[in-house]
């Protein structure tokens, strides 16, 4: 493998994205590279969603180019865009579990359709994804109705990971879990990005995931994006981004994360240029 | 590094040695996962997992090494892992501590064999059994919810019962009317026909209006509906279902029967009536026109006829069992949206149940009027 740092499997370009005359997106240019978490934070409606949606091919923009992993994906045929499914998963936002099938049976359709191996194999693999993404074994037969939502969101996951993919993007994969499910969830996340080799794009609201598992950081404002890393978005005086990171929320999750355990607001201030000027 | 992967067994003095060697990926599992089960374990011996040879590997390889590695410790050897490269490490760590996950086997339906069969028919029965149950219930309910609003008739929601009326009988209008229509024009040509034969053509008249009047212009519209609106109904409170709606009045002091229940029951009973007199006039319509057009049967005599041939009770025996059947759809209708459970698949299979029972129902109540109006001789 070349070098980390300019080996790039996402690459956005001047995207546009209007809904009638509601311009939503106006010139994006986003560059993820491989292995590396990002995360996509904005205000609600700004578009992190509609983002994901367009660098996987499900929304056409209106102006700008997307290239994943090489290949420009407003421009595949068939059979490349087949090859490029298989190299990346997605985890929607309510897991998007197909729900007239069980657990086992969602994880083997993306193996079934790409890859038929014998049932009993599958049925192995199947249980394999489940026990990595931290669910119980009996989840297997159960059906999504039957799970909670912490529990969606895993098989959600085990699907993505279904083919073993080279990037996952993930739809707001902490929002509706309980603080500890989210810090597991995060755990498992920074976990399989290990094992897994994945790069992560995933759209969040939650600072904790950000602060915890993001390499860097991109955020929607103005509808454009910047892009870069926590410490450079600390400093950044865009007052969206200076309420965002530097709300008590933000301020809460920053000292958890870098912060001795008895940090005292005077020292959280310190590290914060814009509070205490 | 050679595109499959392949599996050397070397016997070298105590140790075995397992070479596992090429791409451990899902697109070579099948060809691996034959061969690793073609193989002849040995038995309590000492054997190294020899990963030198692999190039890449993804979680089903990693698992196709973690499930050799348990068979071999099933049958008493003792396994090690050798040569594993630093940058398979992680995944093969993930797989051993997680990927002991033994898939369970989905629940196979039991009626497969003769007390399989006998046991599914009891289980039908008595599902069958509680439902009608329940649903006398629901009917209770939303008679005793009815009750209370025609003592309080202001708690009446007239926009939502007008809306119902005007989504189940005016939108319905087009539909009901063509193949009343059709079906007056049908009737009239297929007794033309018959009747013919006897030089007794102009009794089509009376075939026509008793048939109409009576049973299919009630019938017919009932069957609609039940496919139009009580399809509409179930399939409307289940997406509520679905989305906590329904729970969501409830917490805001709102009584979904009250809310959503009876101004459908209620639309469709007012409705019901006015269409079923609409689909009676279509339907004579079309028999009138094909009287005219095939047997030469002019408007005012096909009328004098009509005229004869009909009781005064001909055609209230039609109109009097709308309300009825109306009831029957929205009741069968809203039962079944409140039965959906939180996902998209029920609100299917629970919209077609309720059409199919509903249009059941009606048909069932349909012989029972008969039956009352023959004891009543009308």
């Amino acid at each position: 493998m070349a070098s980390d740092a300019d080996d790039f499997v996402i690459g956005v370009h001047g995207l546009v994205t209007r809904f009638g005359a509601q311009t939503i997106h106006d010139g994006i240019d986003l560059a993820v590279r491989r292995g590396e978490v990002l995360g996509i934070v904005g205000g609600s409606g700004t578009g992190k969603s509609v983002l994901l949606r367009t660098i996987i091919g499900l929304q056409r923009p209106a102006a700008g180019s997307v290239e994943v992993l090489g290949r420009d994906i407003l421009r595949v045929d068939d059979a490349e865009r087949r090859e490029l499914d298989q190299r990346f998963g997605v985890l929607f936002q309510d897991g998007a579990l197909f729900s007239s099938l069980s657990v086992a049976q969602n994880i083997e359709v993306p193996l079934r359709e790409h890859f038929p191996v014998p049932e009993p194999l599958m049925a192995e693999i199947a249980a394999t994804k489940i026990a990595i993404v931290g669910l119980p074994d009996d989840a297997g037969p159960k059906f999504p109705a039957q799970l909670s939502g912490g529990m969606r969101k895993r098989a959600g996951l085990a699907r993505a990971l279904a083919l073993d993919p080279e990037i996952v993007f993930l739809d707001e994969p902490t929002s509706g879990l309980d603080p500890i499910a989210a810090a597991e969830f995060d755990r498992l996340i920074g976990d399989l990005k290990a094992s897994l080799g994945l790069t992560v794009v995933m759209a969040t609201h939650d600072l904790d995931s950000l602060f915890a598992i993001c390499d860097r950081v991109a955020v929607l404002v103005d509808k454009k994006l910047r892009v870069g890393t926590l410490a450079q978005h600390l400093r950044d005086p865009h007052p969206w981004i200076q309420a965002y990171f530097h709300g008590p929320r933000g301020r809460a999750a920053l000292a958890s994360e870098q912060l001795p355990p008895a940090a005292d607001p005077a020292s959280a201030a310190r590290l914060d240029p814009a509070v205490s000027s | 590094m050679p595109p499959s992967a392949t599996f050397l067994a070397s016997a070298d003095s105590e140790a075995l040695v397992f070479r596992a060697e090429g791409d451990w990926l899902l697109a070579t599992a099948a060809e691996l996962d034959r061969r690793l089960r073609a193989l002849d374990l040995p038995n309590g011996r000492q054997v190294t997992l020899d990963l030198a040879g692999i190039g890449r590997l993804d979680t089903a390889g990693a698992w196709l090494l973690k499930r050799t590695d348990k068979e071999l410790a099933a049958r008493g050897n003792a396994v090690a892992l050798a040569n594993v490269r630093a940058n398979l490490a992680p995944l093969l760590d993930q797989v051993w501590t997680h990927g002991a996950g033994t898939p369970l086997p989905h629940p196979v339906p039991a009626h497969h064999c003769l007390s399989g069969f006998v046991a599914r028919i009891g289980e039908v029965t008595l599902r069958l059994m509680r439902r009608v149950y329940s649903m006398i219930g629901f009917g209770g309910r939303v008679a005793v919810t009815f009750a209370e609003l025609l003592r309080h008739p202001r708690r009446l929601r007239l926009p939502a019962l007008i809306g119902q009326m005007e989504q189940a009988g005016v939108d319905a209008m087009p539909i009901v009317g063509l193949l009343s229509f059709l079906i007056g024009i049908v009737f009239a040509y297929q007794g033309a026909d018959q009747l013919r034969r006897f030089g007794a053509e102009i009794y089509t008249v009376n075939l026509l209006g008793i048939a109409i009047l009576r049973e299919l212009g009630v019938l017919l519209t009932a069957i609609i509906i039940a496919g139009r609106s009580g399809s509409a109904f179930t399939a409307q409170i289940g997406t509520m279902q679905v989305n906590e709606e329904i729970d969501a009045l409830r917490t805001l002091g709102l009584d979904p029967v009250e809310v959503l229940v009876v101004p459908r029951v209620l639309g469709l009973a007012l409705t019901l009536p006015l269409l079923v007199i609409y689909a009676d006039f279509m339907g004579l319509l079309g028999g009138c026109l094909m009287s005219w057009a095939s047997l030469g049967i002019l408007i005012p005599t096909f009328l004098d006829q009509l005229r004869s041939a009909i009781g005064e009770w001909t055609f209230w025996v039609g109109v009097i069992k709308a309300p009825f059947f109306a009831v029957i759809i929205g009741l069968v209708g809203c039962y079944e949206g409140f039965n959906v459970a939180r996902s998209a698949d029920s609100v299917g299979r629970l919209t077609t149940q309720s059409v199919v029972e509903a249009i059941f129902i009606v048909i069932c109540a349909d012989a029972a009027f008969s039956i009352l109006f023959t004891l009543l001789r009308i």
